[in-house]
């Protein structure tokens, strides 16, 4: 310990290598770009993890949706291209029958996938906007954020099937004077008058759903347009420990069931399982991170080779000088410790420099992203990762080193001195 | 101060063994300054190596300075050569990305002494040799004559009991040998013990004492009658 920390040992370091200045630059950059590339890597997996994150923040993870489509087999006397309609019941009978499910809100639309949209106005303003008939569990599955004053749909709206709707921002903006508020005016949605309660904030990041979207009870939308016990889809969430595509399956077998279906029909029933989709990137990101980590140790280890490379021509190249250390009373020891201490010393500086420039890259890249719509957030590298990779430099460096100095030691003073 | 009995080494060539050394005996008293002269071939070399503990003897005995001289492992024998013995080479071997400086104060820091001590020190010796002022230069900017005269203070600076110098003015002109026999005689004015190996006869004898090799045995031992370098210079 002495030996490392005696400033003396030092001065020796630094003269041999400053020596070949060139030489040690180039060795440098090696092991430099090595933990460059790890620390870039990992930090822009880690950003992009963080971007992916925040984007899937406003919906449940785990949720999935559920729509009926035609069946493409013949089952119990039924002919095949029957169209499935999903009902309010089996909302019921999901929740019974599988446990898994937190959520579950039936929802049907006017003005998407294709159906004619109402007509929406508020006195000379008209204006065409997608309309939800929603029960309020679904603001559990994909949170709506709600501007002051206002609120969602809630059970007492469901129960008395009351005619309010909470319209958005857009919806807002053209059919409502500037400065006016909102909640409490009434709109006309199909020739019907409702009243808003709430002005839902439109999310760019979240990904589903519209500026203009109105939502209105499920129970008000049912009546409206005559939809009995026809559900368009089932927004499901799962709880966060459930296997969701598990769920998924359960869901759509318990479907096929209560329908009639044939349970191989991969038809009847559409579904769209975000978190396996979820679970699918996440599985990218942490792919890129376990890339990173491997391109970066590859990276890391060839350049230490690098350094072990050169000092090893080093050592050859300075066989006279060693041999004339050794003549002057250098022990074996302290002429191993010194190449192995520039080996270590090289690797660490370099390592460091890298970790700089990586950090440096990390920062210049979030500043770019930062007004873009691109998931990207907050790139770090755990301080855990960046110790580790200096431990293991270290380590390497010393490992690396071993082999110059054990050459060196390995030079008889006298043959050194006799090379002329 | 050096007492050599019944030295014998070899080389090993291939199947053949080459006897470089058949049975040396002598001993060399404190503050002589002797000359070690020979052929090449003759084993001159490889007895200062011996000496130097740089190579190890097949049998005989050595004692340095009342140590006995045997079975030294790399460390022991680092010891040994840094407290007992100084070097002094044909080809000066400088560290040649050292200043004169450095190069002399390197034996002290391998002997623990601290900076500031070191670097006194290796001034005293340099200004010994006369080269105070070139204290900071590096080797390739110096002269031949000078590098050998930072050499023998490297050597100095040690405060060894013997002087080894193999060739020291063997890759010099007269005018600069004489100087570094000069300051050799003189270092050995001051009472140390110093051995010249070497085959030119006027050098030789500038020293105290001949001991003339000739395919690994003394042929001749002789006492000589000194002759001043500092005449020719």
């Amino acid at each position: 310990m002495r030996f490392i920390l005696d400033r003396n040992t030092w001065q020796e370091i630094f003269g041999s290598i400053s020596k070949n200045k060139v030489r040690t630059v180039i060795t440098v950059i090696g092991v430099l770009w090595g933990i460059f590339i790890y620390i870039a890597l990992s930090g822009a997996a880690k950003g992009m993890d963080n971007g992916f994150e925040s984007m899937f923040e406003q919906i449940a993870k785990n949720s999935l949706f559920v729509w009926a489509q035609n069946t493409s087999m013949p089952y119990e006397g039924y002919k095949t291209g029957r169209p499935m309609q999903l009902k309010l019941e089996d909302a019921t009978m999901i929740e019974n029958r599988i446990p898994e499910v937190e959520y579950i809100a039936p929802r049907n639309v006017r003005g998407f996938f294709g159906s004619t949209p109402p007509s929406i106005g508020r006195g000379n303003k008209m204006g065409s906007y997608p309309l939800f008939g929603d029960f309020p569990a679904f603001t559990k599955i994909a949170p709506k954020k709600i501007y002051d004053g206002g609120r969602f749909i809630n059970d007492e709206d469901i129960a008395q099937a009351r005619k309010v709707a909470v319209i958005g921002e857009r919806t807002q903006k053209e059919l409502f004077d500037k400065g006016e508020n909102p909640i409490g005016g009434f709109i006309k949605i199909d020739d019907v008058y409702f009243q808003v309660v709430g002005v839902h904030k439109f999310d760019q990041s979240g990904g589903f759903g519209g500026d203009g979207d109105i939502f209105i009870p499920f129970t008000t939308f049912r009546r409206l347009y005559n939809t009995g016990e026809n559900v368009g889809w089932f927004s499901i969430a799962a709880y966060d420990d459930a296997d969701v595509v598990q769920v998924e399956e359960n869901i759509i077998d318990l479907l096929k069931n209560i329908h009639q279906v044939h349970p191989d029909d991969e038809r009847a029933f559409g579904s769209f399982n975000l978190g396996e989709q979820f679970n699918k990137i996440v599985g990218f990101a942490n792919g890129i991170t376990f890339l990173s980590l491997v391109v970066g140790i590859a990276t890391i280890l060839a350049g230490v080779i690098g350094i072990g490379n050169i000092l090893l021509i080093s050592v050859k190249e300075r066989t006279k000088e060693l041999g004339v250390r050794r003549a002057l009373g250098a022990t074996p020891a302290e002429v191993r410790n010194q190449i192995i201490l520039e080996s270590v010393f090289l690797t660490v500086v370099a390592g460091v420099m890298g970790i700089i420039l990586g950090a440096m890259t990390l920062a210049g890249i979030n500043n770019l992203t930062q007004d873009i719509d691109f998931p990207y957030t907050n790139p770090t590298v755990p301080i855990p990762y960046v110790l580790g990779a200096l431990v293991i430099m270290v380590v390497l460096g010393t490992l690396i080193g071993l082999i110059p100095a054990q050459r060196a030691v390995s030079i008889k003073p006298i043959d050194a001195l006799r090379e002329e | 101060m050096i007492e050599i009995k019944e030295l014998h080494k070899s080389y090993k060539m291939g199947a053949n063994s080459l006897h470089v050394l058949k049975g040396l005996n002598f001993s060399i008293k404190e503050g002589e300054l002797v000359a070690i002269m020979g052929s090449s071939g003759s084993g001159k070399s490889t007895l200062l190596n011996i000496l130097g503990m740089l190579d190890e003897a097949d049998s005989g005995e050595y004692t340095l300075d009342g140590v006995p001289i045997k079975n030294l492992n790399e460390t022991k024998a680092a010891k040994y050569r840094n407290k007992f013995l100084g070097f002094v080479f044909q080809s000066f071997n400088l560290i040649n990305y050292k200043s004169a400086l450095e190069n002399v104060a390197l034996p002290l820091y391998y002997q623990k002494v601290p900076r500031k001590q070191r670097e006194e020190k290796a001034l005293k010796y340099l200004e010994q040799v006369g080269l105070k002022e070139w204290a900071e230069h590096l080797p390739n900017e110096l002269s031949g004559g000078q590098k050998q005269r930072v050499a023998i203070a490297r050597a100095m600076a040690a405060e060894p009991k013997v002087l080894l110098a193999d060739e020291p003015t063997g890759a010099l002109d007269s005018k600069t040998s004489y100087e570094v026999m000069d300051l050799i005689q003189k270092i050995n004015d001051q009472g140390n013990t110093i051995l010249v190996v070497t085959h030119e006869e006027d050098i030789a004898h500038m020293c105290k004492r001949i001991v003339h090799l000739k395919d690994g045995v003394i042929v001749e031992d002789k006492k000589v009658e000194q002759v001043r370098a500092s005449q020719y210079v």
